[in-house]
């Protein structure tokens, strides 16, 4: 089912009298069916557009559609989603089996239906041997199943998560989110979650929206997103190592760093401009600019060079068959990677 | 000024100093010449010596007078002015309190005590608790009111509620003498019932303490339960809101198991303390648990506690005082008997 969300706004208001818009007119539309990540540093308003759609939260402004209805107003019990906590929020006083027993206690279903449903739900998820232990005897990848299948028991038309995978370690986090995105396929429910982490919203969402301030900075395929980001924000929010920035400029169509370095061409009008250019688009080139390495990391695959151009530190993400530990070394940047920022704003120059 | 501060605070340090390193070389001293033992104690050792304040204290005022009462209740003619008896009785002290009609009246009397105050306080108090923490204007100046009680003398309380219950047999027709509650009745166009003076009846005395007990202890309790909801996670309502659960539901489901380890604490608490009431009737009605109704004898609220005291009076008699430990040992056992069960049911029921 699809989600649109129209002017969605929402303003706390302190004691003081001081408000803080966490969602401003927020306007995206979820296709149905699909995994959509919220992505964000914190305080960007994530969790709380989350909660409105979950109905936890009012909002101040805006309107909130599943499909054709408009829910807004409903409460949250009659919107029919599934919500998984950051921390889970299983209650720690009932076995697996009853946690997920208790969404189906309040809806009409036969005792014995319920109890199918369960486990069909648990060997979902995997935890069918799990189901009359208490959560505080599983591990946390074992707390996050049983929570989506407490989420999805009783066939939500949304399944909402919130930092699905943020209280979990390293290796665990990997599987879990190969798990998630199995669960959703497997049940074509649409699905939005908020995390932080980039790279945790890049390998699984269908879709992803970055918010800052509440406001929606981009909504796309996360490849897309990376490769054309649509401002200087997201340019620098997303990727590892990040994007760097330097002051540039335009001069008859050629795209300079400093003052005599050119990295590409692009037609638009003269003028200063903000460039960026993420690590792995530069390459050795004979014919490219001088650069003074200041450092070499080899990791593995790859080999990071830091240099300096002006004033600007700068890396350099490259193969590491190239690199003999030279001091001078000559660079260029890939043809068509180079972005290029308006100063202003921050917006993309196309 | 300032500088004999400084002074003093230089001469403080220097003290501790002197005293810290004194001590480590002495026990250097010790190490050097294998006596070690002196400054090195075993563990048991030195925790006795911090425990030693407390149990000589509970030894003398608690212990003591356990173990002695409950020798006392074995004994025949038992002079509490000499510290002489006549001889050993295994159960005869108790075969005597037991057969006593006043003291299965007051069995009765605390029993009616325990089992209907106990309950209703935990059950008002738990909702009290809840009401208080959903309100958000003035949260804490409610609390404070709800503490109140608390704070107060238990006998000073009683004085208002026997005031608030007062009217008797003679000033019942006449406006002047009747207390609030019986001023509620007449607005309401009921007759006054003489509550607690001459002319009432077991109940209405009886519901009198009950009313009283309730009130009394409510003020800890919802204090303690407010404390357990306001430790308890939101998204715990959240997360039972989103999946349809109603209000009641997450109180049942939700709320109460999750401050059973509260529930159960207060339960065996007060079971306890409600076994040993006292000073409640001697607020409400009188000093000797008694009322007179003229002609058709009096009416007998004396709880256990009571029974004991009555005894207490009489000691002067050789061997009462031996009736009075054996009631005490019997309380006692009692209060024992009801705990152990609590406590076996609490290990199923409660989730900590």
């Amino acid at each position: 089912m699809e989600i649109r969300l129209e002017q969605l706004t929402k303003v706390f208001t302190d004691k003081t009298g001081k408000e803080t818009r966490a969602v401003d007119d927020l306007t995206i539309t979820i296709p149905s069916g699909k995994l959509v990540g919220l992505l964000g540093p914190s305080g960007c308003g994530k969790s709380t557009t989350l909660f409105m759609i979950a109905g936890l939260h009012k909002p101040s402004g805006g309107k909130i559609f599943f499909g054709d209805d408009d829910v807004t107003r409903l409460a949250p019990e009659k919107r029919g989603i599934g919500l998984v906590f950051q921390n889970y929020a299983l209650y720690p006083h009932m076995t697996v089996r009853q946690n997920i027993m208790f969404p189906l206690e309040n809806l009409n279903i036969g005792r014995e239906e319920a109890t199918k449903l369960v486990i069909e739900m648990a060997k979902l998820v995997g935890i069918e041997d799990q189901l009359d232990k208490k959560p505080s005897q599983l591990s946390g990848g074992q707390q996050q199943r049983v929570a989506i299948a407490r989420a999805l028991v009783k066939k939500p038309r949304v399944l909402l998560l919130d930092e699905p995978l943020s209280n979990l370690d390293a290796r665990l986090r990997l599987q879990t989110r190969e798990e998630i995105k199995r669960i959703q396929r497997e049940t074509g429910i649409t699905t939005i979650f908020v995390t932080h982490d980039q790279e945790e919203a890049m390998s699984i969402s269908d879709q992803m929206v970055i918010l800052d301030f509440g406001v929606q900075q981009q909504m796309d395929i996360p490849q897309n997103m990376y490769n054309k980001p649509i401002n200087l924000f997201v340019a620098k929010f997303l990727g590892n190592p990040p994007i760097n920035i330097v002051e540039g400029k335009i001069v008859d169509g050629k795209v300079f760093i400093g003052d005599n370095i050119q990295v590409a061409t692009r037609t638009a009008k003269n003028g200063d401009y903000i460039l960026g250019i993420r690590p792995e688009d530069f390459r050795f080139d004979p014919n490219g600019f001088d650069v003074d390495t200041k450092d070499i990391e080899h990791i593995g695959r790859d080999t990071m060079i830091r240099f300096s151009l002006g004033d600007v530190d700068l890396r350099a993400l490259v193969d590491s068959d190239s690199v003999h530990g030279q001091k001078t070394i000559k660079l260029s940047v890939k043809a068509g990677k180079t972005h290029v920022f308006e100063k202003e704003t921050g917006h993309v120059v196309l | 000024m300032k500088d004999f501060k400084q002074k003093l605070r230089d001469f403080l340090w220097k003290a501790r100093n002197t005293i810290h390193f004194s001590s480590v070389r002495t026990s250097e001293f010790f190490q050097k010449h294998h006596l070690g033992f002196i400054t090195r104690w075993p563990g048991w050792l030195k925790a006795i010596f911090y425990l030693a304040p407390a149990l000589t204290l509970l030894s003398i005022f608690t212990f003591y007078p356990i173990f002695n009462s409950f020798l006392i209740s074995f004994y025949t003619g038992y002079n509490i002015q000499t510290g002489e008896y006549d001889g050993f009785t295994f159960l005869g002290n108790y075969a005597v309190v037991l057969q006593h009609a006043n003291f299965k009246q007051a069995v009765l009397n605390t029993a009616i005590i325990v089992f209907v105050s106990v309950p209703i306080t935990i059950i008002i108090g738990l909702l009290i608790a809840v009401a208080l923490n959903a309100i958000k204007p003035l949260k804490s100046f409610y609390q404070t009111i709800f503490f109140l009680p608390y704070v107060t003398n238990t006998i000073a309380i009683g004085l208002v509620f026997a005031f608030i219950f007062s009217g008797n047999q003679n000033t019942i027709m006449n406006p002047v003498g009747l207390g609030l509650a019986n001023q509620v009745i007449t607005w309401f166009g009921g007759t006054p019932i003489a509550w607690v003076a001459s002319g009432a009846t077991y109940w209405s005395a009886m519901s009198v303490i009950l009313v009283y007990s309730v009130w009394n202890g409510l003020a800890f309790k919802i204090i303690v339960f407010l404390a357990g909801i306001q430790g308890i996670d939101k998204q715990y309502y959240q997360s039972a809101q989103i999946d349809g659960a109603s209000r009641a539901k997450s109180f049942t489901r939700i709320t109460v198991p999750l401050i059973s380890p509260m529930i159960f604490y207060i339960l065996i608490t007060s079971v306890i303390g409600s076994f040993k009431t006292y000073s409640s009737v001697v607020a409400i009605i009188n000093r000797e648990g008694l009322i007179t109704t003229g002609s058709q004898g009096s009416i007998n609220l004396k709880t256990i506690v009571f029974y004991i005291y009555d005894y207490i009076g009489g000691a002067a008699l050789n061997g009462v005082m031996s009736y009075a430990s054996a009631a005490a040992i019997i309380l006692f056992a009692i209060i024992l008997v009801f705990t152990v069960i609590q406590l076996q049911v609490g290990k199923r029921r409660v989730h900590y």
